[in-house]
């Protein structure tokens, strides 16, 4: 089997502060296929955009990469300095963020924007990165007049295809996407959601897709990672994460939202706030909100253990060591 | 959840509603000075919410959904049309005192629970400014009793130790649950919830969404819940409305909205929501498209150019609610009424 595009090994993100430093991802662990469709999903706070600004080397201070290797194209980036870093980042790998108004430059045209990214990364002519330009964003949908438009000029949706459509420049191997669809109404997620995954089946690029909202993504992605107080707490197929959760933690998040279809049954949601992470229980992190928690549960700390095809980190289930993610 | 099945009750009692508006309008004047152009945010909108009911009011970013919330609030005043509350004409209301008692029986409840407290107070600030503010009668030993009762009722337990807090040692729930106990503070009669739950992570949006069908059938009080999330809606509410770019097109008890959508647009809806039990239906053509920016139109169905079903009617004569059903109306040409329901007049 051909290596993979991208294989995490027990980073550790620690925030440091003068009194105490806060570990917002602990230990790890993640292996991305070319071409696939990985989706990290979990509450706010409990590490998952600190893992993905880990993975792309984009933590600024205070926080800093403790422990652990992001092996990509053959290269360990937690140990490349900027100038490595730049030739990778657009080209082999790029990032979306959560917040398109934010994100894109409100004096910038659209065209200018583009334009910065592939004077800094390449040395295409004008007229090469005027065309590419309009190629790209035709591909998510959006007519190339907008490329004169200014950010203000497109509605939400479109400003959010126009953060794809420049992460897609270069055809990267890999794009990363924090929430790119938090901002947007529920049709405007299913339609930026199909989007997404018909670009992917066509361009062939790989990609993390960060979110809180499980339901989102359980059309569209391959594997499910769930991740709870900096720790990862399973990680399965979409399918078999859905059929059958095993984590107490998945469950409530599967619980959580209201469906349209058959009779209305009462949620629960998941009582209680995720831990401080300053201060994490000295047992299993999701004991004092867990529906099934047991007396050892308090005390001893779960390690991630493979169940059938999946991994999970809860002691209802027996220590098999854990193969690699 | 008893009283949520004693839905038909709630409907049966309808003489004057708690809130009714009239063909309610607003549109924004766009441009220079000399400009004549306008934003139709809500074009004629009649609105009916009854006592101890959950109106959920359904659209897209844009559809004019808080513009119509604004509208009730007050903030916005109308460019025509009524708002009459328990009927009374609010326009009327002119002298401090009948304004605070029309606030005080509506207030709000906004999106962003991290901008809408402010930081620099502890978190039963806001509740305790509304009940100086509104209640009077109350002394200072009757206030901070009365906001220990409040957040108990909402949720945030131990009140003690939670009253103390500052807003950044609280999460995104907690902090909109001290939005809801400073609207309740004024012992209202409506709650304007402008979409409540869309900035909360989906493992606490059930906490909120329970909590205010618990404050309906416990304190008796009526919301209006702004969405654009129709699940959530079928969720909590009694009935659902659904708007389109300034149009209410849809309307009619949640369950009858969800089981049998009539307009088009709130089928594009449903189909839109995401549910892991169900295979994909969802493609992009059938969603191509978002609201228009209704800039002094024309006549005509203003979702004419997303609906696959537009026929050439649509694009001359703007559809008014027609019934489609007991107590269930849209306002669409194409769409067929069920069997025995009188096709004329809305």
């Amino acid at each position: 089997m051909a290596s993979p595009l991208l294989e995490v090994r027990g980073l550790c993100v620690d925030y440091v502060t003068e009194t105490v430093d806060v570990r917002a991802v602990d230990n790890a662990d993640l292996t991305l296929e070319r071409g696939e469709f990985l989706a990290i999903v979990g509450e706010s706070g409990c590490g998952k955009s600190t893992l993905l600004f880990a993975i792309s080397r984009l933590l600024s201070v205070p926080a800093e990469i403790s422990a652990g290797s992001v092996m990509f194209h053959g290269e360990n980036l937690v140990a490349l300095g900027e100038d490595q870093l730049r030739a990778l980042r657009w080209r082999d790998y790029s990032v979306v963020m959560q917040s398109a108004m934010n994100a894109l430059n409100p004096t910038l045209s659209i065209a200018a924007q583009f334009r910065d990214a592939m004077r800094a990364h390449s040395s295409m002519s004008d007229a090469e990165i005027r065309a590419r330009s309009a190629e790209v964003l035709r591909l998510v949908g959006i007519d190339e007049v907008h490329l004169a438009s200014f950010p203000h000029q497109l509605s939400g949706g479109m400003r959010q295809r126009a953060m794809i459509a420049m992460a897609l420049l270069f055809t990267p191997d890999l794009v990363i996407m924090d929430e790119p669809t938090s901002a947007l109404d529920v049709v405007g997620q299913r339609s930026l959601m199909t989007q997404i995954k018909d670009l992917q089946e066509r361009l062939g690029f790989a990609v993390i897709f960060v979110t809180h909202d499980m339901s989102l993504v359980s059309h569209y992605s391959d594997r499910l990672v769930v991740m709870y107080a900096g720790q990862l707490v399973e990680v399965a197929t979409t399918e078999s994460l859905f059929a059958d959760p095993l984590h107490p933690y998945s469950k409530g998040l599967l619980d959580a939202f209201p469906s349209i279809r058959g009779p209305r049954r009462v949620l629960t949601g998941i009582p209680g706030s995720p831990p401080d992470l300053a201060h994490p229980p000295a047992g299993c992190r999701f004991a004092p909100r867990c529906p099934v928690v047991m007396e050892a549960c308090t005390t001893e700390r779960p390690e991630l253990v493979a169940v059938g095809a999946s991994q999970v980190r809860c002691l209802l289930y027996p220590a098999v060591p854990a193969a690699a993610v | 959840m008893a009283a949520t099945d004693d839905r038909t009750d709630t409907l049966a009692m309808a003489d004057e509603p708690l809130l009714r508006t009239v063909e309610l309008t607003k549109h924004f004047h766009l441009g220079g000075l000399f400009s004549k152009q306008a934003l139709h945010a809500v074009d004629g909108a009649n609105i009916v919410i009854r006592e101890k009911e959950i109106l959920a009011l359904v659209g897209e970013s844009g559809s004019g959904k808080s513009t119509v919330a604004r509208l009730l609030a007050m903030v916005y005043r109308p460019t025509s049309g009524q708002i009459l509350f328990r009927g009374r004409s609010v326009h009327e209301l002119r002298s401090r005192k009948d304004l605070l008692w029309y606030r005080r029986q509506v207030p709000m409840v906004f999106q962003d629970p991290y901008s809408s407290i402010n930081p620099v107070f502890r978190v039963s600030h806001p509740v305790l400014r509304n009940l100086q503010l509104h209640r009077p009668e109350l002394d200072k030993a009757g206030r901070n009793a009365e906001v220990e009762r409040l957040f108990e009722l909402v949720g945030l337990t131990p009140a003690r130790e939670m009253l103390d807090k500052f807003p950044y040692e609280m999460s995104g729930g907690q902090r909109q649950r001290v939005g809801f106990a400073a609207a309740l503070a004024v012992e209202p009669r409506l709650i304007l919830a402008d979409e409540p739950v869309s900035m909360l992570d989906v493992s606490i949006r059930a906490g909120i969404l329970n909590l205010m069908i618990d404050l309906r059938d416990r304190l008796g009080v009526s919301m209006l819940y702004i969405t654009h999330d129709i699940a959530s809606a079928r969720y909590v509410a009694d009935r659902i409305m659904v708007m389109y770019a300034g149009h209410v097109v849809e309307t009619g008890p949640a369950e009858a909205v969800l089981a049998n959508p009539k307009h088009f647009y709130t089928q594009l809806l449903l189909a839109a929501v995401p549910d892991p039990r169900e295979r994909t239906s969802f493609t992009t053509s059938a969603s191509i498209g978002e609201p228009p920016k209704v800039v002094d139109p024309t006549p005509g169905c203003r979702f004419r150019t997303r609906c696959q079903s537009a026929v050439e009617e649509c694009s001359r004569v703007t559809p008014v609610l027609r019934p489609m059903a007991p107590g269930h109306a849209a306002a669409c040409h194409v769409a067929t009424p069920d069997a025995g329901v009188q096709a004329s007049g809305a």
